[in-house]
């Protein structure tokens, strides 16, 4: 294990080459995820949120043009050698996708379609090896090692959820990327496969990172977050104090759609944001939440804002945060979760 | 006028392959008036959609009955037309529930035309089609008319879907889910729209989600669903600000921005219908039985079973044998249930 950080995206770049020209998906990132930490990634629809997972393992589609870097342990995705990738992919690092539910093969035991990465990764392995390794996965994600025996159809909306984070985890990865893993499940479902992750971070130092356009699931579960819009990221910080205060006006509006039950001002007032995310390819100059922003102003047009830092820990790409009526940087009460 | 739905003792039973016999609906009494939302929460195979598909009379009840305005619902073609006119179903997932090779406006005028409103009305097809989707927040209305649903983001097809059901001025609407496939962004404001038609229009809405936040955000009442039966019923406040049954309790437990509770995550899934567990239907799962905090009345929770919650929209109710022991023993609670230990 080197000193470097898990994983380390830097100035990344992807823009997808379409017959209407270049469409910009992802503008510039940097994310940083260490060794056990969950690290959280919010934003809409078309925010880039799942182009940038893909990335990570050199998954994009051919179209895409990529520039930056993506350090895994220090050796950068975007160039290393095919051979290397192919280790990198599975044993180092892995991805579960959004709809996830439906990439099981119903033709397929599921016991086989665990076992099967682990066959590709060590082809002498034996029968029996497997079928073991594929029980202890099953028990690992609170399903009975039983199951291996049944088919998709079989089984629930949640417990197919868990035998994709099974197999994400058969070649015991150092990372883990995934991509909405609850969005579909109920929230008691949603509970038991947040449990599981979150035990598996804390139990084996794996990292992880976690894409969702919850603010609240991932307030609850991850370290860090980072808020995206249109490619970009505009704001990044401690978990908690992202969801409770705000610096950025599109994070606040994130961090209100799901309001507390038991909040008075939440009662017969649910919070959206008006409007639809930009169309990459129709940026618009400035700021690109201006349009859509309820405080945005004359001097929100001239130029798009840097990720600025506030504080230690905290930074924000919005030029009015701390004018008069912004959410306040001064922390309300000191918890730091 | 106040339209009126309302299940009495509704069942609902589907038959598996293997002959046994699925206990969908297992004795529903609920109840939803115009000017009011009602939501109806639970997990997934917890009735909660087959209850909202049999009060339009999509599933067939075994027992109990569907009342509209107080009298009984008749399976007729005819009156059951006539109640689909008057109460509309606004499905899941909008991308899967329109046709993805009509136009905005053959989806939105196809209502008026089953139920032939055009030629009753002073106003042409399209003045029509276009005021439903202005009522659904889509304007100009025009501009909408020839796009298909590819050609819009999820947040319109969800406003298209609504201006189909609102075409035929119905009195309620039955919205299964209306936000779970939208982003964050765009919940807020369907949401949002919901409560408008209840403000301008006076429309009634039976919400079913299994979203808390959702019902804190938009529901004067909430009725929980536990593998066929309402478990727990009354005003939004307080059920979920004090809830009793040990399974609301759990659900709200597991809301993620809820800090301050403790969260008691079941284990497993709601139980297979067809072989509903002897006594409280929840004691299996229950987690006031497995700590012991429910010792005294622990027989009871096996092997007696609880009856049928009321439907009727006053106080706060739940069906479990722990809350009425207490309440028995507190004789100055203010809430009245209808516990009857058989």
């Amino acid at each position: 294990m080197s000193d470097a950080s898990l994983l380390a995206i830097r100035d990344l770049h992807v823009t997808y080459a379409t017959g209407d020209g270049p469409l910009p998906a992802v503008r510039g990132v940097d994310l940083t995820v260490e060794r056990g930490q969950i690290v959280g990634v919010a934003g809409e629809s078309g925010c880039g949120k799942s182009t940038l997972a893909s990335t990570i393992l050199r998954l994009q589609p051919s179209n895409a043009t990529v520039s930056g870097t993506v350090l895994f342990d220090g050796r950068d995705v975007l160039t290393m050698r095919w051979g290397e990738l192919r280790a990198v992919r599975w044993a180092g690092a892995s991805i579960v996708f959004q709809g996830a539910l439906h990439s099981l093969n119903p033709v397929h035991r599921i016991g086989d379609q665990i076992s099967e990465p682990l066959r590709i990764h060590n082809p002498s392995l034996a029968d029996r090896a497997s079928r073991q390794r594929v029980g202890e996965l099953l028990d690992q994600v609170g399903l009975d090692p039983q199951r291996a025996r049944s088919y998709p159809h079989q089984l629930s909306g949640g417990q197919k959820q868990r035998v994709m984070i099974a197999m994400a985890l058969a070649c015991d990865p150092e990372l883990v990327v995934a991509d909405e893993p609850t969005t579909a499940l109920d929230v008691m479902v949603q509970a038991q496969v947040l449990n599981v992750l979150s035990t598996l971070v804390r139990e084996r130092g794996v990292g992880m990172m976690m894409i969702s356009h919850d603010l609240s699931v991932l307030a609850d579960l991850c370290d860090r977050i980072t808020v995206m819009y249109a490619g970009r990221v505009v704001e990044e910080g401690p978990a908690r104090r992202i969801f409770v205060e705000p610096l950025h006006p599109y994070s606040a509006a994130l961090s209100a759609a799901f309001p507390r039950v038991g909040d008075p001002a939440a009662r017969f007032a649910p919070s959206g944001l008006p409007g639809d995310p930009p169309q990459p390819w129709l940026l618009p100059g400035g700021c690109t939440f201006a349009p859509r922003c309820p405080r945005a102003a004359e001097v929100c047009l001239p130029a798009e804002p840097p990720l600025t830092s506030y504080g230690e820990e905290r930074s924000a790409a919005c030029v009015r945060i701390g004018e008069p009526d912004a959410p306040s940087v001064e922390p309300a009460s000191g918890h730091v979760s | 006028m106040t339209a009126e739905l309302s299940a009495h003792g509704l069942r609902v039973e589907f038959t598996t392959r293997t002959g046994r016999v699925a206990r969908a609906l297992d004795g529903v009494d609920l109840r939803v008036r115009s000017g009011e939302v009602v939501a109806l929460v639970g997990e997934s195979g917890s009735g909660k959609t087959t209850l909202a598909r049999a009060l339009i009379g999509l599933a067939r009840p075994v027992a109990g009955e569907v009342r509209w305005n107080g009298s009984r619902l008749d399976r007729s073609a005819r009156a059951l037309k006539a109640l689909r006119r008057q109460v509309q179903l606004v499905l899941q997932d909008p991308s899967g529930a329109l046709n993805p090779r009509q136009t905005v406006y053959e989806s939105v005028a196809e209502g008026l035309r089953v139920h032939r409103l055009v030629s009753g009305s002073d106003k042409t097809e399209a003045e029509l089609v276009a005021a439903a989707l202005a009522s659904a927040g889509l304007r100009p209305p025009e501009s909408l008319f020839l796009r298909y649903p590819h050609e819009l983001s999820g947040g319109q097809r969800q406003r298209v879907l609504i201006a189909g059901a609102l075409a035929v001025q119905p009195q309620l609407l039955i919205a299964d889910e209306p936000v779970s496939s939208l982003d964050a962004s765009i919940r807020g404001e369907i949401l949002a729209l919901l409560l408008r038609l209840r403000e301008e229009l006076g429309l009634g809405v039976l919400v079913v989600t299994h979203d808390l936040g959702l019902a804190w955000n938009i529901a004067d009442r909430i009725a929980v669903m536990y593998l066929g039966r309402v478990v727990e019923s009354g005003p939004t406040e307080e059920v979920l600000t004090a809830p009793q049954h040990p399974y609301t309790q759990a659900l709200l437990s597991v809301v993620p921005e809820i800090e301050e509770l403790e969260p008691v995550v079941l284990r497993g899934e709601i139980p297979d219908p067809t072989r509903i567990p002897a006594g409280c239907r929840f004691h299996p799962r229950c987690p006031a039985l497995a700590s012991g905090e429910a010792e005294e009345v622990a027989e009871s929770c096996r092997t007696v079973p609880l009856s049928v919650l009321s439907g009727e929209p006053d106080g706060h109710r739940s069906a479990c044998h722990l809350v009425s022991a207490r309440e028995g023993a507190v004789p100055a609670s203010s809430t009245e249930t209808e516990e009857v230990a058989p």
